[in-house]
């Protein structure tokens, strides 16, 4: 091994402490991108390939009833490759072992058994028989969740007639990779599933003989979506339509989608900060280095090596940092990718995950990492090659401390000569101070951001759960029903309290801007269910008017006091013009309000519900189950308890693991800044140090220099933290706000706190250890050393 | 003012010419700090020759350093030319002087400027991995008289065994020139007799032209020709008939 190898590998050694620190910040970078490039290409390559392979539809779209007949008309629509037309219904499951009543989905399969485009994958178990009036297949999360094996029972109201079926199968369908229940936010398998019925047995029970309620089709390469989405609801239209939609708004597609998303904005934000706090802490060390051993690279020069030598000498020692924090950062991100993947299986439902390692996610994360630590080493390889060799050979002139205005002013406040110490160090590499606080006020930056994201969640889970949605559970029937019902309801085991809620489906049309929503009538006064608004009032849309989410109002580009051109596509399916008479801020959906009295005027109807929200008395909860099982036109069931816990859960578990990953990924900012910093603060002044020491100051006097410097940038930090990690919160909630929920900028002074103290214990953890080296200080031998 | 040797002198083969190994002519070096001109080098006509020991004499800041620096390469003149051989350094670039430097000089320091982190051996290596015919690192130690200490690093090292180690690492690559700035400046007059000696050695064996820079004017006693430098110029050169082996010299 040639002499200069192996001074770098002598002094890499030598370095070992800082380098590993170094390294563990990058194996951060490498680690997440890793991650989030893996994840994000095997959910994408998976969804493609099980797209592909089970032919995915393009087109999604629900009508009353249409006529068989009308199948051949929207299989010629220009541009359509295939066409199937299918009945999907909704009803109340009654599960063998289960107290609570679940809710599932039908969905015919065609008279020739397996469907032409959705094709489910299956899992165990056969396909019903086309003939059979009773036999199901089910999704296989559902099974799973509640147990079933093929040839198991359970027993389903449909349309009002209570049915035993037999399950033949357990299926995967890409239309279900992600399945949420009606009234549900996250998956709950145990409570809702997807039931494939033969078509024949679906047509009976529900009376749809020679007509489908549900179309999907296939485009060619060629077409155009919109066209074909336009065609084909003026074709559905008579039928009662609720409006065509692409992928992009199919729910399980949409929610895939965001997730990956999701995993890209990671990739984006993260890594970068890694990779530029490295670069950061290799110029520092490297720079410091290179100021060390200035008479060894003049030696080096005047024995005839090229400063390209030099210089690649210098770069290979950030290499070797890069080098072992790419491999942590590897075997960090392997094992992550695993977890993930492994969360991934939870909440998707896909019969495979085609998880190539892939080659391009390690070789980039690699190359990166390397790129950014030779980045960071290349200003001070570049100074130490272009060096003149006789300047080298000179030892360096002292740092040069100016007089200014400051100095005289600490001067006047008579602060202490170690006080004086600190704030001149400081002053003396403002860069590099400015660039250490910049670090640390990032790591305090995630932090707050990562808080802000729990604070936001329990104001989101309060204001939805605790002041909008108090009800204990809501029954929705199949069709609208006469306000008489809810005295059936009210009759029912254990209900305390009962409210109607009305909906219908709109278009709400603003010029260019369209937009189809959930429209709710509302009661006036209704208690359970209630539209709150920012400080916690109740508010009620008043007659005459439409009230509209403020994301929706933004959406459409509509204020207050203006008309917007409200297209029913339920009831009577007349088009109004409506004054928008308020706005209001909501975290779910983008709900539009109506009264409802005055929603029924305008369908010219008596006083209808299509919900009943209820109030239980939880001892009876049992009886209560057992009689809705068997209520008619009861079409589903949503228990808020469930919805709450699961809702939470899922939020506890993310949180928790979201935390756990910003609290090391801030610890190991801070440690990484402030270790080195202090590192190379002990390097530069340990002759001012010892001095002090041998002039007769304490251990501790003379810590306080060293740790002072590192505090104090610690402290300064943290105002600058604060607001960036409330810019990145508000970019947040910006970037996160999607059709299906908001997130609201909420900054408690705790998650601020909470932030620095976590910070700042880190960079005195930091400090106090390099302190040990400072006591352990040779007086001697660096009063001797030369420099 | 140019200082020339007699003609037909030479101090090993006598009655040859002797081989010029370095020529200046004019050579000039100033400084500009802060508008400030320092003429570190005011016209120096020189000729140093092939097998020779040269001390070069002069007070402080008279240029001596300067002069051996671009006589190295370590450094571009301001005016004036240079010649190694037939090598006009002048007319180099860096990457020229480099590869001048790494073919032909060996450089020994007032401070050793030994790498820390390699041992003896290493540190001789650290030339001979980049040098053409170069000698095995033990054998340059051995003609230091350290075989025994190769495995040690400089912190375990005397000043004068370092310097030693300084001496092999600069003759392993079996140089034409050997430049000493103040070699001895560090060293008390027992070890730097041993260093001065183990220069004497290689300068007669090797037959390598050295230049030893020193203040020391006892040292004059050793070299072949002494020249004494002032004020950036070149005031006289002596050649001593009778030298005298460091052993004798004390001061
Ligand atoms: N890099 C430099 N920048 C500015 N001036 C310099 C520089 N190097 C040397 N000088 C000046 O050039 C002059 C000659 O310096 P040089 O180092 O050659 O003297 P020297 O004879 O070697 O002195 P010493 O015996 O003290 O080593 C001095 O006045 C010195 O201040
Ligand atoms: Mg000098």
């Amino acid at each position: 091994m040639d002499a200069l190898d192996r001074k770098l590998l002598r002094d890499f050694r030598r370095l070992w402490a800082q380098a590993l620190v170094i390294a563990l910040v990058l194996a951060c970078g490498v680690a997440i991108l890793l991650t989030t490039f893996g994840m994000y290409g095997a959910l994408e390559e998976t969804r493609a390939t099980y797209y592909e392979r089970n032919r995915f539809a393009d087109i999604f779209a629900d009508a009353r009833r249409a006529p068989a007949s009308l199948l051949p008309v929207i299989r010629g629509i220009d541009g359509v490759r295939s066409a199937e037309a299918r009945v999907v219904e909704a009803a109340i499951l009654d599960i063998p072992g289960r107290t609570a009543t679940a809710t599932g989905r039908i969905v015919s399969l065609p008279r020739g058994g397996a469907p032409e485009l959705n094709l489910p994958v299956l899992v165990a178990g056969r396909l019903p028989d086309p003939e059979a009036a009773d036999e199901i297949a089910v999704n296989a999360p559902f099974a799973a969740a509640n147990g079933f094996r093929p040839g198991d029972r359970l027993s389903a109201n449909l349309n009002g007639r209570k049915r035993a079926l037999t399950i033949t199968g357990t299926l995967l369908s890409p239309e279900f990779i992600y399945t949420i229940g009606p009234g549900a936010l996250v998956p709950d398998s145990a409570g809702f599933g997807i039931l494939w019925m033969p078509e024949r047995a679906v047509a009976a029970a529900f009376d749809m003989e020679g007509a489908f309620n549900n179309v999907t089709l296939k485009l060619d390469p060629s077409a155009t979506q919109a066209d074909v989405i336009d065609r084909l609801d003026v074709l559905l239209e008579p039928y009662g339509g609720f409006g065509a939609q692409g992928r992009d708004l199919q729910q399980s597609h949409a929610f895939v989608d965001a997730e990956m998303q999701q995993l890209r904005s990671t990739a984006m934000v993260l890594p970068p900060i890694f990779f530029a706090i490295t670069a950061f802490l290799v110029n520092m060390v490297i720079g410091r280095i290179i100021a060390l051993e200035r008479s060894e690279i003049g030696l080096l020069k005047a024995i005839g090596y090229f400063d390209a030598e030099i210089c690649i000498h210098y770069l290979l020692l950030a290499v070797l940092i890069a080098a072992v924090g790419t491999g942590l950062g590897w075997a960090v991100g392997t094992w992550l990718s695993r977890a993930l993947a492994g969360l991934y299986a939870e909440f998707f439902d896909f019969p495979f995950l085609i998880y190539r390692a892939s080659f391009a996610a390690y070789a980039i994360s690699g190359l990166l990492a390397v790129a950014s630590a030779a980045l960071g080493a290349l200003h001070s390889a570049l100074k130490a090659a272009r060096m003149p060799p006789a300047v080298a050979m000179t030892p360096p002139a002292p740092p040069r401390y100016r007089s200014s205005l400051f100095d005289r002013a600490l001067a006047a406040m008579r602060v202490s000569q170690p006080v004086l110490m600190i704030f001149r160090g400081l002053l003396r590499w403002p860069l590099r101070s400015a660039l250490s606080a910049l670090g640390m006020a990032l790591a305090v930056a995630v932090l707050v951001a990562a808080g802000f994201f729990t604070d936001a969640l329990d104001t989101i889970v309060d204001k939805a759960f605790y002041q909008s949605n108090r009800q204990d559970a809501v029954l929705s029937f199949t069709e609208e029903v006469p306000e008489a019902a809810l005295e059936a309801v009210a009759n029912l085991p254990g209900v305390l309290r009962v409210e109607g809620q009305l909906f219908h489906v709109a278009v709400l049309r603003n010029g260019p801007h369209e937009k189809r929503v959930p429209l709710e009538g509302r009661y006036p006064g209704a208690d359970l269910s209630r539209v709150v608004d920012e400080a916690g009032r109740r508010v009620d849309a008043p007659p005459g008017g439409i009230l509209l989410a403020r994301r929706l109002a933004r959406q459409l580009d509509v204020r207050p006091g203006e008309m917007i051109e409200v297209a029913f596509l339920s009831g009577r399916r007349e088009t109004q013009r409506l004054r928008v008479s308020g706005t209001i801020r909501q975290y779910f959906g983008l709900g539009a309000y109506m009264d409802a009295g005055f929603l029924n005027a305008l369908n010219r109807q008596a006083p209808r519900i299509s919900a009943a929200n209820v109030t239980l008395d939880s001892a009876a909860l049992p009886d209560f189950h057992g009689a809705l099982k068997d209520i008619p036109a009861l079409s589903g069931i949503t228990m808020m308890d469930d919805v709450r816990g699961s809702f939470q859960e899922t939020i506890r578990k993310n949180v928790t693991i979201m935390t756990t990953i910003y609290i090391t990924i801030a610890v190991l900012i801070t440690v990484g800044v402030a270790y080195n910093g202090a590192r190379i603060q002990l390097s530069e002044r340990a002759r001012e140090l010892a001095s002090l020491r041998i002039l007769g100051f304490t251990r501790g006097e003379v810590s306080f220099v060293l740790m002072g410097e590192s505090m104090l940038l610690a402290l300064i930090a943290q105002p600058f933290g604060w607001m960036i990690g409330a810019g990145i919160a508000a970019l947040m909630t910006s970037g996160f706000t999607s059709d299906l929920y908001a997130i609201p900028l909420v900054l408690e002074p705790a998650a601020f706190a909470r932030a620095s103290l976590i910070v700042l214990v880190a960079a005195l953890v930091s400090s106090l250890i390099v302190r040990r080296r400072l006591d352990r200080l040779d007086l001697v031998a660096v009063m001797k050393s030369r420099e | 003012m140019s200082i020339r040797v007699p003609r037909g002198y030479s101090w090993r083969m006598e009655g040859r010419m002797p081989e010029r190994v370095f020529r200046t002519e004019g050579l000039t070096k100033v400084y500009d700090t802060g508008g400030v001109q320092v003429h570190a080098l005011a016209g120096v006509d020189l000729e140093l020759f092939a097998g020779e020991l040269a001390v070069l004499l002069g007070p402080s800041g008279s240029g001596k350093s300067t002069l051996l620096n671009i006589l190295g390469g370590l450094d571009h003149a301001s005016d004036g030319r240079v010649w190694f051989r037939d090598l006009e350094l002048t007319g180099l670039g860096d990457r020229g002087l480099t590869r001048f430097r790494r073919d032909h000089v060996g450089f020994v320091f007032q401070f050793y400027n030994l790498v820390a982190s390699l041992s003896a051996r290493e540190n001789v290596q650290l030339v001979t991995d980049v040098s053409r015919d170069p000698m095995r690192p033990e054998e340059a130690l051995e003609q230091v008289g350290l075989a025994h200490r190769m495995d040690h690093f400089p912190a375990e090292m005397s000043g004068g065994e370092q310097q030693r180690v300084a001496i092999a690492r600069a003759i392993a690559k079996r140089p034409e020139v050997l430049l000493c700035d103040e070699p001895t400046g560090a060293l008390d007059s027992k070890t730097g007799v041993q260093v001065l000696d183990v220069l004497r050695e290689v300068n007669e064996r090797l037959g390598t032209s050295t230049v030893v820079i020193t203040h020391n004017a006892a040292i004059r006693k050793m070299a072949h020709r002494v020249v004494y430098f002032q004020d950036g110029r070149i005031k006289r050169v002596e050649v001593n008939e009778t030298r005298l082996a460091p052993a004798e010299i004390s001061w």
